[in-house]
């Protein structure tokens, strides 16, 4: 991990209250990074914010050279963020956490669930998987339509469904609704997004294998604070989401 | 420029330091620099048992300043001599211990389960952690206890022991006397200042714990006022701490009364800011007209 300062190459909304930031990096940098990884960025400069935003990646593009990283505006923090410009200088700690070891995983068919701020790592994670031949289809799940992003992103990759709360875009209800309605065809699931999410589809999806990933309130993001923890299955010790995370196998640790 | 400083136990090649709890063990920092350039490393607290801590969220911003409620997670004393103390050795370091406990018989058995290693330099006695139910601040609000927990972990120490004040307190000076008394050979201080912060949408607050150490450059004046009025009580040395973020902060802590300065949030929000502030040191001591940081002890009593 490193500490670096990256230029920002672009930055919009592309949704309510979500923002798309553009990074430039070097390719050496860009090729180290896992799908699930994220990156821990300073707010600004002085102290007013002294804590660092946990931010998942969400796409790698080689040839432009760029790092995205989507996050939702939720507090002073990530408002004082939005309000970044291009070019400006971003703090940042690279990489953090560990990813999606698709590398070790034989998949053919994957099914990855997303639900509102966590679908941006699945992007990257869909963009990995695509290129190693394996099948994806999509689950995504948002509170209304002014919240939905990335479909037609998702779309390009395979089969994508949509659902909102309010059903003011595609179909009605949660991401589970779909699961159970639709026939799925996969032999990996990957999942991000709230917890309670997180834990509806797990208990759904219990007979299969599959990764998720965690969000919490983070301090240092390197593991030495011990802020960011969740109980092993066995409880008999606590994982950092930091870096024991924010990628666990279904069923490592209590949600 | 002279940075040395020579207080119990710890001869220090310059006065800054990690605080207890913000620095792990020291593993995760030395992917960012060399810490041997370090003055010292004041390490994670232990206790007697391995300790999980509190429930999640155990931290929130807060302005200038952060609130953590962690709960002591540790692996337990034995753990941290036999996997933890080791990676430290490799450096040239003195290494500050943190002694944490529910009961006066835990802060004792912990102190001497320490004696079985010679990787530590000094003791840091926590009497003020205010994130657990037992113990901890209970031990730092009362001089009479303060006093009575230093004694029976002075005894049982072979390292110099500094107590950790703590801030939540009426008068911070008559628990600062009363652990010199008891055989204190430092003082660290602040710990953390008690804070609530209350979640609006979730209308309950934030923290799991509820309570939370308030720290960070929003605790920094209150800091100043306790080491300036203690350092004019005792005559036992400060180490202090709480919202250094700058190099100016270490010369007003040392300007205060300390004799060395802990770095503890602001390794957060950068994680080179210990290595960074040893840097600008001497320019800022020189700037303000000293030849060395020994010199700028207690500087501002006049």
């Amino acid at each position: 991990m490193e500490q670096l300062k990256v230029v920002i190459d672009g930055i919009d909304f592309i949704a309510n209250q979500t923002v798309k930031l553009d990074l430039r990096l070097d390719l050496e940098r860009l090729s180290k990074f896992q799908p699930g990884q994220f990156i821990h960025i300073r707010v600004n400069h002085g102290t007013e914010h002294m804590l660092r935003r946990p931010i998942s990646i969400a796409n790698i593009d080689i040839e432009k050279q760029i790092l995205t990283v989507i996050f939702k505006q939720f507090g002073d923090g990530t408002k004082a963020l939005a309000q970044l410009q291009p070019g400006q200088l971003l703090d940042v700690l690279i990489p953090c956490g560990n990813g999606y070891p698709i590398d070790e995983l034989k998949i053919s068919k994957a099914l990855l669930i997303g639900g509102g701020i966590g679908v941006p790592p699945l992007y990257y994670l869909a963009k990995k998987l695509v290129e190693k031949d394996v099948e994806v289809s999509t689950i995504l799940g948002f509170q209304t339509k002014d919240d939905v992003f990335y479909h037609d992103e998702f779309n390009r990759m395979g089969k994508c469904y949509v659902t909102t709360n309010d059903g003011s875009y595609g179909s009605k209800g949660f991401v589970t609704d779909v699961i159970e309605k639709e026939t799925l065809d996969f032999d990996y699931y990957f999942s991000c997004g709230p917890k309670a999410m997180l834990k509806a589809v797990q208990n759904q999806l219990n007979h299969f294998p599959g990764y998720i990933s965690l969000e919490e309130r983070m301090g240092c993001g390197i593991g030495a604070c011990y802020a960011c923890i969740v109980s092993s299955a066995d409880k008999s010790k606590y994982k950092k989401v930091c870096v024991d995370g924010p990628v666990f196998k279904v069923n490592e640790v209590i949600l | 420029m002279d940075l040395s400083i020579e207080i119990p136990g710890l001869n220090l090649k310059n006065p800054i330091m990690p605080a207890s709890g913000c620095f792990g063990f020291g593993k995760e920092y030395c992917q960012f620099y060399d810490l041997s350039k370090l003055g010292a490393v004041m390490i994670k607290a232990a206790t007697l048992k391995p300790r999980l801590g509190n429930p999640t969220p155990r931290v929130a911003e807060t302005y200038s300043g952060m609130l953590n409620a962690i709960g002591l997670q540790n692996p337990g004393v034995e753990k941290i001599i036999k996997e933890e103390l080791p990676f430290l050795k490799q450096y040239d370091l003195p290494v500050v211990a943190n002694v944490a406990g529910s009961t006066i018989d835990e802060y004792e058995s912990v102190t001497e389960s320490l004696r079985q290693t010679t990787d530590i330099a000094a003791i840091e006695l926590n009497i003020s952690c205010p994130n657990v139910k037992e113990g901890g601040v209970q031990f730092g609000t009362v001089p009479e206890v303060a006093a009575e927990v230093t004694r029976r972990v002075k005894n049982a120490s072979h390292v110099p022991v500094y107590v950790k004040l703590s801030p939540n307190v009426t008068d911070i000076v008559s628990i600062a006397k009363a652990v010199e008394q008891a055989g204190a050979d430092g003082i660290t201080m602040i710990n953390s200042l008690t804070g609530m912060q209350i979640d609006l949408n979730r209308r309950q607050p934030l923290l799991a714990n509820q309570v939370g150490g308030l720290t960070g450059p929003a605790i920094k004046p209150i800091a100043i006022r306790m080491i300036y009025q203690v350092y004019q009580a005792v005559k036992i040395p400060i180490i202090g701490m709480g919202g250094v973020s700058k190099v100016e902060d270490v010369l007003e802590f040392l300007l205060a009364g300390a004799s060395a300065v802990a770095i503890g949030t602001a390794n957060f929000q950068n994680p080179m800011i210990c290595s960074d502030i040893i840097d600008q040191l001497p320019a800022c001591l020189a700037k303000y007209g000293f030849s060395s940081a020994k010199e700028a002890i207690g500087g501002g009593h006049h």
